[in-house]
């Protein structure tokens, strides 16, 4: 319990926090926390010996603690992307948030072995019945390190390494070191650099030649501490004409003070992969959520990308395919609902690098009350390549007049031996679509849960089923809260 | 037998009065055309009973079954056996027929009730065949890119669907050509019949699809009253002479 450094010991959050985690947390409205005893914990704000605690916690190569080490100085010196983004990302007070802390636990092999605690908190998550069997294979992450995970025996088999990137590195660093932090560079921006410098969790995947793996690997992520924040690393890698799929879904209780989550996602799909990436985001609303996702598409290779970003006070992610092989296919379908007090600043980067690549971004927003909804795009064609295509849909629903929705795509398609298309579309639901619905006897909540899923429901089709049943609830829940 | 009984009731929209001192009982089972010339009237009565908030009632009451509607939200409304057949229905894009309709009758379950999902489509079907309705008809997005005719279709299988005590017929003709009235008039008249037929208010400008649905009751709406009742015969009376005669027979009455 005792942090590491000296950095901010005084400041009473940190002491209140470090006295009793739970304290001052508002549990109403499916927000909750368990108490949790933190065996490791490195204290509050960010110096040189934050980042050698959790390198020496994590027991790692010194090339590790190096990487580290320089991605600090990457990150202090970046200046924050405020120039063209929200100003809201001055208010994050680094001093303040929490780089590491972990159960000490190590992964857990069965069920039974998760501790009931852990048990309960997923009971809570709302995790349906039909997931619930699937908990098997669950590798789910409770705060920094992995609690529980064992479908790794049964991809085992098949020669798949799925395990966290804790164990990755220890491992397999014979794999890892070759593609970790090629795809996204520390340097890539301010918050790569951070997690680059502090990173802890997250998920090592490694999937053999031609190995298609059968049932879908996923994971939970939730934040279960103040002020604490949550730098996973994920590194999956589908080797030639491997295929996989991918889900995470983050739940995060409510808590007092703003909380950091910036995770870093890289994917590599070799010549003829597949790699499918899931994302249900429902942060709590004081959570500052940035994060950078990027594959890279090789001959042949296809990597999609599923985003859905309900929760959370920030959001900025952008997930991104290189398509640097020839006939190499990138595609980003996301859907973010801006409630009250919310930004959701996403959106979408596809960077042509080879002839005859395609690209496919459908981007839907929901802006509520006086939440705001941003899409940014960049699709990249240089004058070199032919045969080239691009589609981008971006479609906006405003539910109030005071919601906020902007489009920044930037399209840059050279030469003309190449294809690009885009859509845009703002529409809102209206008082009489609403009077319509609850002449039917919806209430008014239901008639604007109805409406939202109806404006994302050809998107929400390509989900997996699981993940369009929560996502729907998700949606009922938010428009509850909408309405006065 | 459940009713709904409108006792001297004004509505205005904004400062303006629309509707002034009406009275009407309307019996399950039975339907009453108000005819009108345009702008008397017609559709503010029945989306001021429906709940639509542009609309306020002043002075009055509304009542099913005895109990007063006017406190009630538009879906409670609903689901206490009142329906409105809108004039211009809503598009709901993405959200099918099917789904719609499922959510509505959904809404009328008790807390905690699950929808039984085999009986609700058993009855979906049962009442599309009645109807003489396409099963692919369901699929489709409600009122997405529908043809008149499609549209007032979609409100009378919803009608059929939900079953109300008291449905709002608003101008249910209009925008239809006249192989479509048909097909609606049919569609309306199937569920005229049986113990749970519901009571119709038909509101239309036009005898034409009187000859189609024929009234038990017509009442004709002047400057927000009922100024004349009567069977079947006053709307032929009136498509005869013409909304000037009756203009003509009010005059020394109202001088």
């Amino acid at each position: 319990m005792k942090p590491l450094s000296d950095t901010d010991p005084a400041t009473p959050i940190a002491d209140e926090a470090a006295a009793n985690p739970v304290a001052g947390i508002d549990q109403t409205k499916g927000d909750f926390q368990y108490k949790v005893d933190y065996a490791f914990d490195a204290g509050t704000g960010l110096t040189e010996d934050t980042v050698r605690y959790i390198s020496t916690v994590k027991k790692e190569e010194p090339w590790i603690l190096e990487f580290r080490l320089k991605a600090l100085k990457t990150f202090l010196r970046k200046p924050m992307p405020t120039h063209w983004a929200t100003k809201d990302l001055e208010n994050i007070d680094f001093a303040k948030i929490r780089y590491y802390l972990s159960q000490g636990q190590k992964p857990k092999r069965t069920w039974d072995e998760v501790p009931d605690d852990i048990k309960k908190t997923f009971e809570r998550l709302g995790i349906p019945e039909q997931e619930r069997k699937f908990l098997a294979g669950v590798e789910a992450q409770f705060d920094s390190e992995a609690a529980y995970s064992n479908i790794k025996d049964i991809v085992a088999k098949q020669g798949v390494i799925f395990c966290n990137s804790t164990e990755g590195l220890r491992e397999h660093p014979e794999i890892f070191r070759k593609f970790f932090g090629k795809v996204i560079p520390t340097g890539d921006n301010k918050f790569s650099a951070l997690n680059s410098a502090v990173f802890s969790g997250g998920s090592f995947i490694y999937v053999p030649k031609g190995v298609k793996v059968a049932q879908p690997l996923q994971a939970y992520f939730r934040i279960n501490a103040e002020n604490f924040g949550q730098f996973e690393r994920t590194l999956i890698i589908a080797d030639e004409g491997a295929e996989v799929v991918y889900m995470e879904g983050c739940t995060a209780p409510k808590f007092s003070t703003s909380t950091l989550h910036s995770a870093v996602v890289e994917l590599v799909a070799l010549k003829g992969a597949k790699i499918q990436y899931i994302t249900v985001q429902n942060w709590a609303n004081n959570v500052f959520n940035l994060v950078t996702k990027r594959g890279v598409a090789h001959e042949d290779a296809e990597i999609k990308w599923i985003d859905c970003n309900i929760g959370s006070r920030l959001t900025m992610k952008y997930p991104g395919v290189v398509l640097k092989g020839e006939r190499a296919r990138g595609e980003v379908l996301s859907i973010a609902l801006a409630n009250d007090g919310q930004h959701q600043d996403t959106g979408a980067k596809m960077i042509h690098a080879a002839n005859n690549t395609t690209s496919n971004i459908i981007a839907k927003s929901i802006s509520v009350g006086q939440g705001r909804s941003t899409y940014r795009g960049v699709v990249h064609i240089p004058k070199h390549l032919k045969g080239c295509k691009n589609n981008t849909e971006c479609d906006a629903l405003l539910i109030n007049t005071n919601s906020r929705t902007d489009t920044y795509p930037a399209i840059s398609v050279r030469g003309d031996r190449n294809a690009t298309q885009h859509e845009a579309s703002v529409s809102k639901v209206s008082e009489d679509m609403i009077f319509y619905m609850q002449s039917r006897g919806l209430t008014e909540a239901q008639a604007m849960s109805l409406a939202v899923n109806g404006f994302i429901n050809d998107l929400a089709r390509q989900f997996p089923m699981e993940y369009s049943v929560e996502l729907k609830r998700l949606i009922d829940l938010e428009m509850e809260g909408s309405v006065g | 037998m459940s009713q709904l009984e409108i006792k001297d009731l004004h509505i205005s929209i904004g400062d303006k009065p629309i509707v002034r001192g009406l009275n009407l009982t309307i019996q399950q089972g039975k339907v009453h055309a108000i005819m009108g010339p345009n702008g008397t009237g017609k559709s503010t009565l029945a989306k001021a009973i429906a709940g639509h908030p542009d609309y306020t009632i002043t002075e009055g009451d509304v009542r099913l079954d005895g109990k007063s509607v006017l406190a009630m939200q538009p879906d409670e409304r609903a689901r206490s056996g009142l329906f409105l057949a809108f004039q211009y229905p809503s598009e709901i894009p993405g959200v099918s027929i099917a789904n719609s309709l499922r959510a509505a009758v959904q809404a009328r379950l008790a807390e905690g009730e699950e929808l039984d999902a085999t009986a609700y489509y058993k009855k979906l079907y049962a009442k599309m065949d009645l109807l003489k309705i396409d099963r692919k008809f369901t699929s489709r997005a409600v009122n997405d890119g529908f043809s008149g005719g499609e549209k007032k279709r979609c409100e009378i299988l919803q009608m059929a669907m939900l079953e109300p005590k008291i449905a709002l017929m608003d101008e249910t003709d209009s925008g239809l050509d006249i192989d479509a009235l048909r097909i609606v008039a049919d569609g309306v008249n199937a569920q005229r019949s049986g113990p749970s037929a519901p009571g119709i208010m038909l509101i239309t400008h036009y005898q034409r699809l009187l000859d189609y649905i024929v009234p038990d009751y017509v009442h004709v709406l002047w400057d927000g009253r009922i100024v004349k009742s009567g069977d079947k015969s006053l709307a032929l009376e009136l498509e005869a002479k013409g909304y000037d005669w009756l203009k003509q027979e009010l005059a020394p009455a109202t001088a």
